[in-house]
This record gives C-alpha cells, structure tokens and sequence, in this order.
C-alpha cells in the first residue's frame, strides 16, 4: 500500500494546516471511548509540562470505531485542559483523528502514523496505547526524552508488572529475541514506544506494509528490524502496566501477533541471528525489571490437561513438525500426574527452536505450525505458574534468566535444525 | 488349360497378390514402428522433464502436506512426482501407438484414436480435480483439528477426519464426473452418503447425545464465562 493511499484527502489536508512539528504522538484506537479521553488528557499534560516549546500534534489513526472514540480524540483542544498553574501553552497542540482502511489493524494503525510523521517532518514520535489507563504525564517524557536529547532511534518500555502477565513474552518472545538477536529487550512486543523521525522513515520505507505480518504484528517487527538494521535502542521504565480487561486472553492471535512475526523475521534476518554470538544489554533508564506479587486467580489444573489433551490430539501435526526424541519426551511428560508435571527449560527451549525451524521449512502451512505451539505453551506456563507460585520477585527473574540463558546455550541447535542437519 | 494349369495359375495369382499387399503393408509397418520408436523417445523425455520440473518445484513436499504421499505409502507406490512422471510417459506413449497403428489403416481405428485424444484434456482435469481435492482435504481438517484443540471442544479428531472425508468423497465424486463415469451412480451415492452422515449427526447429537449437546453448549456458553472470570492470565 502506497503512502498516499493511506491517507484520506481529508486527514492529508488537516496534516498541511498543522504545518511540521517536532514531536507527533500517534494513538492507535478501535472501540476506545471508554479509555481514549482519559489517555489524551495525560498525553496533552505531559506535553504542556515536559515539551511546552514543541510543535506537537497527536494522530488517532482510527480502525473504524462504532462509539464515539475519534469524537472524544477531535474534542480535545488545549483551551479544555484542567492544567495546574504552572502549565502554559506556548504553542497550539493539534489534535486529529482519521479513520484508516481496512478496519482494525495495529499494523495499518503504525502505518498510517508513520506516513503522517514524515510528511509532518516529526523529529520525535511516540506511540501511546489507549489501554493504558493509567498513564502518567511523566511516561512522556520518560520515553520521548532519550530520543529528543540522547539520540536514541528506539525507546521501549519497561513496566512492573504482575508476576504472572505477560508470560508469552517471559517464556518465549524476550527469551528467543534476546538469544537470536542478540540485544536484551524486555518488551519485544510494546504497547507503548518512541522512535526518532529518522528510525520511522526507515520503517515506512520497508515492504511489509501490505503483508499479513505487518497487519498483525507490526510492533515485535519494528523491534526487530531496529536491532536488525543497527539503529540506538534503549528501554525506559515506565511505571505499572495495567490489565486490559476487554482484551480477551485467546492464546491464538497472540501467538500470531508475536511468535509467528519473529518466526517470520528469523527468515528475513538469517544473516544477522545466526552471526551474533551473546546478547548484549541495552541502555536502561530507571528500573529494569520490578515485580509486583498480587495473587492473581489461575485454573492450573485445566492448563495442565489442555496440554495432555493438545500433545494427544495433535500427535499427527507433531509429528511433522518436531523430532522424534521431541515429541517422545513431551508424550512422556504429558503421561504424568498434574502434580508431578514439569515442563524443562530446555524440553522447552527445543520445542521451540525445532518449531521455529519447521516454520523456515514450511513443513506444513505456517499458520497451522504457530497454532500447534499453543497447547505445548500452555504446559510451560503450567510449569511456570509452578515454580513460581511463592516465588519473590527476585527468585521470578532469576528463572526467568534462567530460561534466558537456555535459549542462549541451545542456539547452536536452532542452526542445526535450520539447515536440515541430524 | 489343364486342370493342373488352372491351379498354378491361381496359386501364382493369389502368391502375386499376397507379395503385393506385403509389399503395400510393409512400409505402413515400417512406418508404424518408427512412429512407435519415436513416441518411446519423446514420451522418455516428457517424462524427464517432467520429473525434473516436479523436483525442482518440490512437489512430493506438496503431495506430502496433501497426504497423497502417505497414502502412496500405504499402497507401496512410489511418490507422487515419480508417478505422475510415468502417468505422462505411458499416455504420451500410447498415445504415439495409436498413431502408429492408424498409419496401418485398420478400418475404424481412426474413430478410437481421436476419442483416446478426445479423452485425454478430461482425464487430466479428473486428476488435478483429485489431487487439490486431497491438498484442501488435508489443510482443512487440519485446521479444524487445531481450532478444535485449541477451544478445547470434545473430539477434536472426529471433528477433522469428517471434514477430511466430506471433501474426499466430494472431489472423488466432482472427479468422475469428470470422467463421464457412473455420474449418476457416483452423484446419487455422494447425496447419500452427505445426506446420511447428516441425518445421522443430527440423530445423534440431538437424541443420542442430548446431555454432551447440553453440557457443551452450557460449557460454551454459561461456563467459560465463569471460568474465563476465574483465569486472569495475559499472555502478552
């Protein structure tokens, strides 16, 4: 899809009123009137607070929202902002919202903001998630500042976060990317990142944007082809990540989204992963990792026998995918009793890697490699939830590393998979 | 003349019409066995391009994810690419015979020529019929097994191969259709066969298996609420 195709006449002819800015703030939304006015609130105070000499402009690139999500985004004016007295407006914050095609799309969403960047010329951009409902003012700066000051290409996220979310991107996403590219990103896979104008010309320059990939996972890719393509990455702490409520927890587009568009990038970037040998750490501003331990309420037991059922179901669509000493061993491990299951690290990390390669080779269709990965998922997690049950947060992220550290040692073995060898 | 005279006479006539009709026939055979020889040729190297074609196009990985390659397994056949290959070389082949055989002359052989030539472009379409009809056979019931597994819904496996067997029989039947063989027969037994395995899934689901029908309705829909209420797991 074309540049000009993405934006409507109507959104390229309120872009030319706003004229070039420095910073642009693009906040992706569908179905978001409960959530989105409270985000643009903080966006506007951290702007007046932290960057009051900026031109600044937030896109809402919009995915065809039936409430009155772009109303309440086009409302939003400086003269409405219950700022404190020592919050002044010195320049005019601009505020559109455009509808892109081809209803709702984190990809199309990105597109459309990185198109609006450019043609605004934007030094700075930061992309904020109308989810997060308890955004600070400081976020912005938080992410903005090292883009703005320290000339960062990339600033991701860091969150404090419960000890059992997000735990596809502790168990798999930040694992497999730290090991195969190399750079130690917590949050692969951001709700909420910034990037600089030249960093979001590179990205609106690659030819994804028409692809399924780009639709889905647009985010995990642009991490990914930051490390790929050398660019100045960083990770900011933010503060605690709030649970979504309305997003619902099937495991499946989740595993699209993230597992099979860093499956998909490990083909592009084959050169790059499999030359790298350990990861390096990245610049970190403020606390790297910060575990918050609140009972969260999980049925263990039925993760447990989703997965004995998937391992015996799919027995057929294993077997094309992993190896015969594999899939043995996961069949033994899902003939034991619940309280006796334990899914290894490095069983685990095998699975993995062998899925990774058989995606490479398309053994069979690649949709159908990422959903099967989904039951053996959900026993790591079994696992996980297992061993970290009254774990502190420490002990939390010294397994975590753990698990890290078995993605990295196994790496050779991924090559050997990849190019066919026994 | 002598009744020795006439003899020798019709003996030398019908010697001299026997030499001449060789002598007609034999060029004809001459040239029916070079056709032939040419045709063994030709057809030898249709099917080593075709082979290599196939190779380089990895198409035993695609009759592979069809599950044509297993079943050639079961039945002790080579693999699909080699058999396709030697398919093109025999029709290729016999097709040349047959033009061999017409230069003969046999009365009628022209007619069984043109139908065999006739027959080929629907033989062809029979088979592409069949081996997408196993390529979608496959792809679908495999999503469906995984979609199955991954909701978690009760036999996952029954799920998939009815799907597997519906689009078999129903590219089975589409291909002989093709071939003009027993439409009728093969068009009224599809019909049964969908139709039964209809009513009988109706049958049982709703008589036989009234109290799964319930529980997996009321799991659908009354208790994963409450279960997903329960579970406050994010995965990302």
């Amino acid at each position: 899809m074309t540049e000009g195709s993405i934006l409507t006449d109507d959104f390229l002819r309120e872009l030319i009123n706003v004229g070039e800015v420095d910073i642009l703030i693009g906040v992706p939304t569908y179905n978001h009137a409960g959530t989105v006015g409270q985000v643009v609130q903080a966006i506007r105070t951290g702007l007046l607070k932290y960057f009051p000499r900026q031109r600044s402009v937030i896109i809402n690139a919009d995915g065809g929202s039936k409430d009155a999500t772009q109303e309440l985004v086009r409302a939003a004016s400086i003269s409405d902002l219950q700022h404190g007295p020592s919050l002044h407006a010195l320049r005019t914050l601009h505020s559109i919202s455009t509808q892109y095609p081809g209803g709702p799309a984190n990809g199309a969403a990105l597109h459309t903001v990185l198109a609006a960047a450019e043609l605004l010329r934007a030094t700075t951009c930061v992309v904020i998630s109308p989810d997060s409902t308890n955004i600070e003012p400081e976020w912005l700066e938080s992410l903005l500042r090292p883009v703005s000051r320290d000339g960062i290409d990339l600033v991701l996220p860091l969150y404090r976060r419960n000890k059992f979310d997000g735990l596809l991107v502790r168990n798999l996403v930040y694992p497999m990317t730290r090991a195969l590219y190399c750079k130690r990103v917590r949050e692969p896979y951001p709700a909420e990142f910034a990037f600089s104008g030249r960093l979001g010309g590179y990205f609106l320059g690659q030819e994804i944007w028409s692809q399924e990939v780009a639709r889905a996972g647009a985010e995990i890719y642009m991490t990914i082809s930051a490390i790929a393509g050398n660019f100045r990455l960083a990770q900011s702490f933010l503060g605690t990540k709030t649970r979504v409520d309305h997003v619902p927890a099937d495991l499946v587009p989740a595993m699209r989204q993230t597992v099979g568009v860093l499956f998909w990038s490990l083909e592009q970037n084959f050169s790059i992963w499999s030359a790298h040998p350990d990861s390096q750490p990245i610049p970190t501003i403020g606390a790297e990792h910060e575990v918050s331990l609140d009972p969260i309420r999980v049925n263990r037991k039925r993760l447990h026998q989703m997965f004995v059922h998937g391992v015996a179901e799919l027995e057929p669509v294993l077997e094309s995918i992993l190896s015969a000493p594999t899939l043995a061993e996961l069949q033994s491990a899902a003939s034991v009793a619940e309280e006796d299951f334990r899914y290894s690290n490095e069983l685990w990390v095998r699975t993995v890697y062998e899925f990774a390669a058989s995606h490479h080779k398309s053994v069979i269709s690649r949709d159908h490699i990422v959903q099967a990965l989904v039951p053996l998922y959900r026993g790591k997690t079994h696992t996980f939830l297992l061993e970290n049950q009254d774990a502190s947060a420490d002990e939390v992220e010294s397994n975590v590393e753990a698990l890290c550290l078995a993605f990295e040692r196994l790496k050779p073995y991924l090559l050997e998979k990849w190019d066919g060898r026994k | 003349m002598s009744e020795w005279q006439k003899f020798v006479s019709e003996l030398t006539q019908a010697t001299h019409e026997i030499v001449r009709s060789i002598a007609q026939f034999l060029p004809r055979l001459i040239w029916t066995l070079i056709i032939v020889l040419i045709g063994w040729v030709v057809a030898y190297i249709l099917k080593s391009i075709l082979r290599s074609i196939l190779r380089l196009v990895r198409f035993d990985k695609l009759s592979e994810h069809a599950g044509a390659a297993q079943l050639l397994k079961k039945a002790a056949l080579p693999s699909f690419s080699e058999l396709l290959s030697r398919f093109v070389f025999w029709v290729a082949w016999i097709g040349f015979i047959l033009i061999g055989v017409s230069v003969l002359g046999i009365v009628g052989m022209q007619e069984h020529v043109a139908r065999f030539f006739g027959f080929l472009p629907r033989l062809f379409a029979a088979l592409f019929v069949f081996f997408f009809g196993l390529l979608a056979s496959s792809f679908f019931s495999r999503a469906a097994l995984l979609a199955a597994v991954n909701a978690d819904l009760p036999s996952p496996r029954l799920i998939s191969s009815t799907i597997r067997t519906l689009i078999i029989v129903f590219s089975v039947s589409m291909g002989f259709e093709e071939l003009g063989l027993a439409e009728h027969t093969v068009l009224v037994a599809f019909s049964i066969v969908f139709g039964s395995l209809m009513l009988g899934l109706a049958l049982a689901f709703g008589l036989g298996g009234r109290d799964l029908a319930r529980r997996f309705l009321e799991r659908r829909f009354v208790h994963e609420k409450k279960e997903e209420k329960e579970d406050e797991l994010s995965p990302l």
